[in-house]
């Protein structure tokens, strides 16, 4: 028992990204709020980030340094893609007074 | 020029005889009602007329010339003595080793055919003309009229089975169309139904008979059939596929022969099937005319004696075919009594007729089968034509009901062109000398009487042709008894109606084929005057017909040791002469009864004969024997109780609950699931996108084994491990483990290398041995239990 508490591993990091990784999935599934569906998508996108680096060490990939790169290209393209949809999710609210994605259905028919 | 290759426009002259009057029936059918009146009669008439032309110079020049053998010799034979003509329009079926050209033959036999069909159906188209003046259908009547002829003729110049089945099926085709001409009266369209579904029946009999010749010949061609079932080929060859003895020669001809002849009595109105004829009357009488003397019925006949060379072969369908003659002819007689409709009487004589002329077939006497079916189709035509005029005349009386005769009477006095021809053609029905009638049925009764005794056929019990005989004697006592009956009161006595007396005669159109047909139906007959010692002086053509049909008709008994007895032998003169005088007497004693109990319209003595003695053969015969109504209880009930029972089950549970509504309920299902998932709203399609994904990940297992091989070499155990490609098991530590049980412990491989180890058999313990998977992240140790081969690894 104390040897899975305490001697933290490469398993306790990927176990950690996946719960993030769940926890960001059902809240873009789950929540109606267009916000709430881009912070879940932030935290999406960085349990990626944690699960790259760990396999990065893993596999000894130290000096190559391509998973660090990779990852910080994630939180590059995702600090964009926040920007983006925050600009987004403003200018619905500007049109519509209302983030809720449930009614955002135009394009249905 | 040589008649064999004869052609106009690219189609054989004998292709020409059955097209004509299709084309005219093609441009009745399709342009009839925006042509006028007269240019409808021309084409119709026309194509008829000029059908029978080409028929006669076909039949009297080409016949009579003599064929060119391939060293351009000529033959001493006439064509009609030999093989006759025969030409091929076009290729019409080529599968594997069956071939069927759209062949036309025209040999002696089919010569008399065309010439009768024609000719009577010109005659018929001709008072149509008159008949149908005032019809609204005119045009539409004259198309299916050139139609039916049109078929009749390419039934009777067919070469082989299946050409002659388009005919055949032609035939019943039309006969549909035309009794069911006045289609807006439902019994009538009921009577047209009746007469397609009947011949049916007997089609479907036609086509086992072909399929089974098939089987057995591999050619349908009436030629080859007749080379395999002729001549000393056929007498040491069985008839099975590859020459087995499965079937032997006779049974197969019997077999081949009655499923034929069961086509035939579709066709000709024989017992079992004869019940459509009578309520043929249905239709236009110009119709009833054709049908029963020129086409339809005559088919039957004309079939078995085209396939004389199979019958005579088979000496049980013979006695088949003349037992169900004979029977008919009787029992159609009987029914002929009581009926007091002008047609049906003339119908249900048709029938007894066509039994005499299956008799005679039966017996073997082709020849007096067809000379009855020429005569009979002129004197048969006359009275229904005649018939058709009384009717006409009775309309123009106001008459409701034309057909009745017991509102008849007195009418030579208004119709004495109509009477005249219409008592010829009784007297010559009756059999009395020298009309056409007394010689043919002269030549079915002598041919009845020489297959008895001493002559019966090989198989044939020698009583069986005095029983046809005698029953052939009765059934034309009652033929001369109801004919003249029907002539007595339709003719004779008072008017006993107030139409009657208004009655006149019919336009000169009709009255002119009464008179041609009634002409023939006095000399007809001499075309086949008996061959008796002491009329060997009268010149040869009084014996033609006999002599012309010979080459066609196949007239010895074909049996399994190859004897060949002539069919019956000719009665010595005296007995001929006794015979006829008997039939003749016969005839007159029918017509003397008639004139006792009908001669002043019905005496007395009817009335108290009906209500007296035969008061129970009067009511069987009056009813029809309740053929009809035995027929409705037994087979169509049943068949119609079983057709509701599959409708309900079949087709409005299994089809259309099960296969349709099930299918459609499926599919709206799936629709409803795809429903709930199409809703516009971006998050459940992101479900899919999970649930997918999930999908994948968990059918390509990402925590895969190592791969393990263990070969057996030279008894030498390799063991081989390699960690699998998977993101954990790529990095695991590998032990291989020999002690049987479990158990991990020892030296590992350094993660993600392969582990190999070299051991004899021997040292496996057990039969199995372990392989210890050491997780690199949840550093757990897995063993998995590895089966050693027990044989040597190629």
């Amino acid at each position: 028992m104390n040897d899975v508490l305490f001697n933290v591993g490469y398993g306790h990091f990927l176990v950690l990204a996946a719960v993030l990784f769940l926890i960001g999935m059902v809240g873009v599934l789950l929540r109606r709020n267009a916000m709430i569906i881009l912070m879940s998508v932030e935290l999406m996108l960085n349990a990626a980030n944690m699960t790259l680096l760990t396999f990065s060490r893993m596999w000894g990939d130290v000096g190559a340094l391509s998973a660090h790169t990779f990852a910080l290209i994630v939180i590059g393209v995702a600090a964009a893609e926040a920007a983006v949809g925050l600009a987004i999710v403003v200018a619905v609210f500007r049109g519509r007074r209302s983030v809720d994605v449930d009614k955002l259905n135009a394009l249905r028919h | 020029m040589d008649p064999q290759t004869l052609s106009f426009l690219g189609l054989p002259a004998l292709a020409w005889i059955a097209v004509l009057p299709l084309c005219g029936a093609t441009i009745n059918l399709l342009l009839g009602k925006r042509l006028s009146k007269s240019t409808v009669t021309f084409i119709a008439v026309g194509t008829v007329a000029a059908a029978c032309v080409l028929s006669g110079v076909m039949v009297f020049w080409g016949l009579f010339q003599h064929g060119v053998d391939a060293t351009g010799n000529m033959s001493p034979k006439a064509l009609w003595e030999g093989e006759g003509i025969t030409q091929v329009a076009w290729k019409w079926i080529e599968v594997g080793s069956f071939k069927a050209d759209l062949a036309f033959h025209l040999d002696s036999l089919s010569a008399v055919m065309i010439l009768i069909i024609t000719f009577v159906g010109t005659w018929i188209h001709i008072y149509s003309v008159g008949y149908m003046a005032q019809d609204k259908g005119y045009s539409r009547y004259f198309g299916y009229l050139n139609l039916f002829t049109g078929a009749m003729l390419i039934l009777v110049l067919a070469a082989s089975l299946p050409v002659m089945f388009i005919g055949w099926e032609g035939v019943g085709l039309c006969s549909f169309l035309l009794i069911g001409f006045w289609y807006e009266n439902d019994a009538y369209a009921y009577a047209g139904r009746k007469a397609f579904v009947v011949n049916r029946i007997g089609d479907f009999a036609f086509l086992l008979g072909t399929f089974l010749l098939f089987w057995a010949v591999k050619s349908l061609d009436f030629q080859d059939i007749k080379s395999l079932a002729n001549g000393a080929k056929y007498a040491t060859t069985a008839w099975g596929p590859n020459g087995s003895q499965v079937w032997g020669h006779e049974r197969l001809a019997a077999a081949a022969g009655i499923c034929l002849f069961i086509g035939a009595c579709g066709k000709s109105a024989q017992l079992p099937l004869y019940i459509w004829l009578p309520d043929a009357m249905a239709g236009p009488t110009p119709v009833s005319a054709l049908i029963h003397a020129a086409t339809m019925v005559t088919a039957g006949i004309y079939m078995v004696c085209r396939l004389s060379f199979l019958y005579s072969v088979s000496t049980t369908a013979m006695i088949v075919i003349s037992t169900v003659g004979l029977l008919t002819a009787l029992v159609a007689a009987f029914i002929a009594f009581a009926q007091t409709d002008l047609k049906k009487v003339l119908a249900y004589s048709t029938v007894s007729q066509l039994g005499f002329m299956f008799v005679a077939a039966g017996t073997g006497h082709y020849a007096a089968a067809v000379f009855h079916l020429g005569t009979h189709a002129f004197f048969k035509a006359c009275l229904f034509l005649g018939a058709g005029s009384v009717m006409h005349g009775m309309e123009h009386g106001g008459s409701k009901t034309p057909g009745d005769i017991t509102t008849m009477g007195g009418l030579k006095k208004h119709m004495p062109v109509t009477r005249a021809t219409f008592m010829i053609s009784c007297l010559a029905i009756a059999g009395i000398f020298p009309f056409a009638g007394f010689f043919s049925k002269d030549a079915i009764l002598g041919g009845a009487w020489s297959v008895a005794g001493a002559g019966a056929p090989p198989g044939w019990p020698p009583f069986y042709g005095y029983l046809l005989w005698g029953g052939l004697l009765v059934a034309a006592l009652g033929t001369a008894f109801y004919m003249w009956r029907l002539y007595f009161l339709v003719f004779s006595g008072n008017e006993r109606s107030e139409e009657a007396k208004h009655a006149h005669e019919s336009p000169p159109s009709m009255l002119s084929a009464l008179v041609v047909l009634a002409f023939f139906a006095v000399v007809i007959g001499f075309l086949g005057v008996p061959e008796l010692e002491a009329l060997h002086k009268i010149p040869h053509a009084f014996h033609a017909l006999e002599t012309w049909l010979a080459p066609s008709i196949t007239h010895v008994w074909w049996v399994d040791a190859g004897i060949k007895p002539e069919m019956g032998h000719e009665p010595s003169d005296v007995v001929s002469i006794v015979l006829m005088v008997v039939a003749l007497g016969i005839g007159s004693l029918g017509i003397g009864l008639a004139w006792m109990l009908y001669g002043r319209g019905p005496s007395p003595t009817v009335a108290k004969l009906v209500e007296g003695p035969l008061h129970g053969a009067w009511v069987a015969s009056k009813n029809k024997l309740w053929v009809d109504e035995f027929y409705d209880a037994t087979i169509i009930r049943p068949f119609k109780a079983a057709c509701k029972g599959l409708f309900e089950i079949v087709d409005r549970f299994v089809i259309d609950t099960i296969a349709v509504n099930g299918a459609a309920f499926v599919v709206s299902l799936f629709g409803r699931l795809a429903r709930w998932f199409q809703n516009g709203q971006v998050q459940r399609y992101l479900v899919g996108v999970v649930v997918g994904a999930a999908a994948v990940f968990f059918v390509t297992d990402c925590h895969r084994h190592p791969a393990v091989t263990v070969t057996l070499k030279n008894d030498q155990l390799h063991l081989h491990a390699e960690p699998g490609a998977g993101i954990v098991g790529s990095n695991a530590k590998l032990h291989w483990h020999l002690d049987g049980v479990p158990a991990c412990d020892g030296d590992k491989t350094l993660p993600g290398e392969p582990a190999d180890r070299d051991i004899r058999r021997g040292d496996a313990t057990g039969s199995s041995i372990a392989l210890c998977i050491d997780d690199a992240i949840s550093h757990t140790m897995t063993p998995v239990t590895v089966r050693v081969p027990t044989e040597e690894t190629p």
